[in-house]
């Protein structure tokens, strides 16, 4: 191909288009001057937003929210997608694929105005257990495609003989599906892991005082304008979200 | 498995009408009712909210998400036709270079959109540079405007439209390009009259997996926009916070579900093939 070392140079400007300005925001994370100009290499800022206990705490809610929102939608997700797998059910999954499509803030104001007809009946409030079950709610969908998508490479005869050998149905599904999906299923828990980690519109309506999110309190501190403080965090959960990424894609090429 | 299917699917099933089918049911409804006095709802059952959207006001608004939308699509295309290309034509290092596209993408998109804050506000780092380089004076305005928003949204959904270009390009007979080297046909000519028409697939699916969410965007041009470049998305969340006309932001809300699903079908019609 005559055209390679063109294309090739165009790659790399677009690489570091995706990739600089995370670059720099953490490298400038680690910089000793409040302002945008290099001064040194400092922790500063690290420590700086290990002591705002705003920051820990929100950290904290959004680790429970995201850990039970995705232990929750990975196994409803996982047998979802089992039970759609020989035979799809059109209904179930365009509302799946409807819920994948509509706007975060469509989702998030009409969860609202559901919580709030809800509350009509029900003594309750906005607070950790309805952002759960938000995330709940939007990360299932994410769940169910990437488990179908390693059950399609699964050889659905095995399934078959195990039956014939006398495994019940659940049996078949324990013992020789779920073992062969496994790799989906963790890279499914990981990507709705990310999913609620990372969300900021539908939390940030139907949350209550007490369960302020990491992404609700960067976003404030952001609106306000830009803080080393911030970079840091950005910093933290760049690596920490690759880290996982990669450990995800090392699974699902497993 | 058949008497276990239904057991398998009952969860999910109740988890989809309870919170996400019901709830759209509820904006349904009060999208025809009244806004009260306070903020509330109440009847009588009226067209006024959906009226009320041929407003210049949000007409404006309307045009503005579709052309903030639109370019978007056009650029994250454009910019990643490419790169596409580049990678189907990687050989062994094809995953890489895909897992490069994809891993800004897992990282938040909220911290992606602050590191655009961070670099293009008035004392942010490409005015400082220019600065010290003597090239401006004063800070050049590249933060809140339609600009930066288009920006934010690029950089946020680029990695949407690298992977089904991909995938068409990565499936594409690569002897019809032999065949029009061998019929005279210059690399730039085999490229407009084979690659990209035989990529058309590719290019739908990626122009409609940027174009959606952008036109439902909230959170760039909250922050990248600095709420000079209003999109539908802030348009809806003014109402059920600020405003508290909870009726009116539910009609914009199922507008902006019909247009989603309307494209979403024209889509789906030309291809025939669903995601599930």
């Amino acid at each position: 191909m005559k055209r390679t070392p063109a294309l090739a140079i165009y790659a790399v400007g677009a690489f570091l288009f995706l990739h600089l300005p995370l670059l720099i925001l953490s490298i400038f994370s680690f910089n000793s001057s409040r302002f945008t100009v290099w001064q040194g290499f400092s922790l500063r800022w690290y420590a700086a937003a290990i002591k705002d206990t705003q920051l820990t705490e929100s950290a904290v809610n959004s680790l429970i929210i995201a850990t039970v929102a995705t232990l929750v939608s990975t196994v409803l997700g996982t047998l979802c997608a089992y039970g759609l797998w020989k035979r799809t059910s059109r209904p179930l999954a365009g509302s799946l694929y409807l819920s994948l499509v509509t706007p975060e803030i469509v989702t998030g104001i009409s969860l609202l105005a559901f919580y709030q007809w809800i509350f009509r009946f029900l003594r309750v409030q906005l607070g950790m257990h309805t952002v759960i079950l938000a995330h709940i709610s939007f990360s299932i969908a994410y769940v169910v495609i990437v488990v179908i998508a390693r059950l399609r490479t699964v050889d659905a005869t095995l399934e078959e003989a195990a039956l014939d050998l006398g495994a019940n149905e659940w049996q078949a599904f324990r013992y020789v599906t779920l073992p062969a999906i496994l790799p989906g299923v963790v890279a499914a828990a990981l990507l709705a892991f990310t999913v609620s980690f990372d969300d900021y519109v539908i939390t940030s309506l139907v949350a209550g005082v007490d369960s302020e999110t990491l992404p609700m309190v960067i976003y404030a501190i952001a609106r306000r304008g830009v803080n080393p403080v911030v970079n840091a965090i950005s910093a933290l959960i760049v690596i920490g979200f690759g880290s996982l990424v990669v450990i995800s894609e090392r699974l699902r090429s497993a | 498995m058949n008497r276990l299917r239904a057991w398998f699917l009952a969860p999910t099933w109740t988890v989809v009408i309870t919170l996400f089918l019901a709830p759209l049911a509820i904006i349904l409804g009060y999208s025809f009712l009244t806004r009260g006095v306070y903020g509330g709802i109440t009847s009588p059952w009226t067209l006024e909210s959906y009226q009320r959207l041929v407003d210049p006001i949000y007409l404006a608004i309307l045009w503005r998400s579709f052309w903030v939308a639109g370019a978007s699509t056009a650029l994250c295309l454009l910019l990643g036709f490419p790169l596409a290309l580049f990678i189907s034509r990687a050989g062994r290092h094809k995953n890489f270079y895909l897992g490069l596209v994809m891993l800004p993408f897992w990282t938040s998109f909220l911290v992606r959109t602050y590191a655009w804050m961070f670099l293009l506000r008035d004392t942010g780092l490409l005015n400082t540079l220019l600065q010290k380089l003597g090239v401006i004076h004063s800070p050049l305005p590249l933060l809140y405007n339609d600009g930066a928003v288009i920006l934010g949204l690029v950089y946020g959904y680029l990695p949407f439209t690298v992977l089904p270009l991909y995938a068409t390009l990565e499936r594409l007979d690569r002897t019809l390009l032999e065949a029009a080297a061998d019929l005279g046909a210059k690399p730039w000519a085999a490229l407009a009259r084979v690659t990209i028409p035989l990529s058309a697939p590719g290019i739908r699916a990626g122009a409609i997996l940027v174009f959606i969410p952008c036109l439902g965007a909230y959170l760039t041009p909250d922050l990248l926009g600095g709420g000079k470049s209003v999109m539908i998305g802030n348009l809806i969340q003014n109402q059920f916070t600020t405003a508290r006309d909870w009726p009116f932001g539910s009609a914009v809300s199922l507008v902006l579900m019909a247009i989603v699903m309307v494209l979403l079908f024209a889509i789906a019609r030309g291809e025939g093939e669903s995601l599930l």
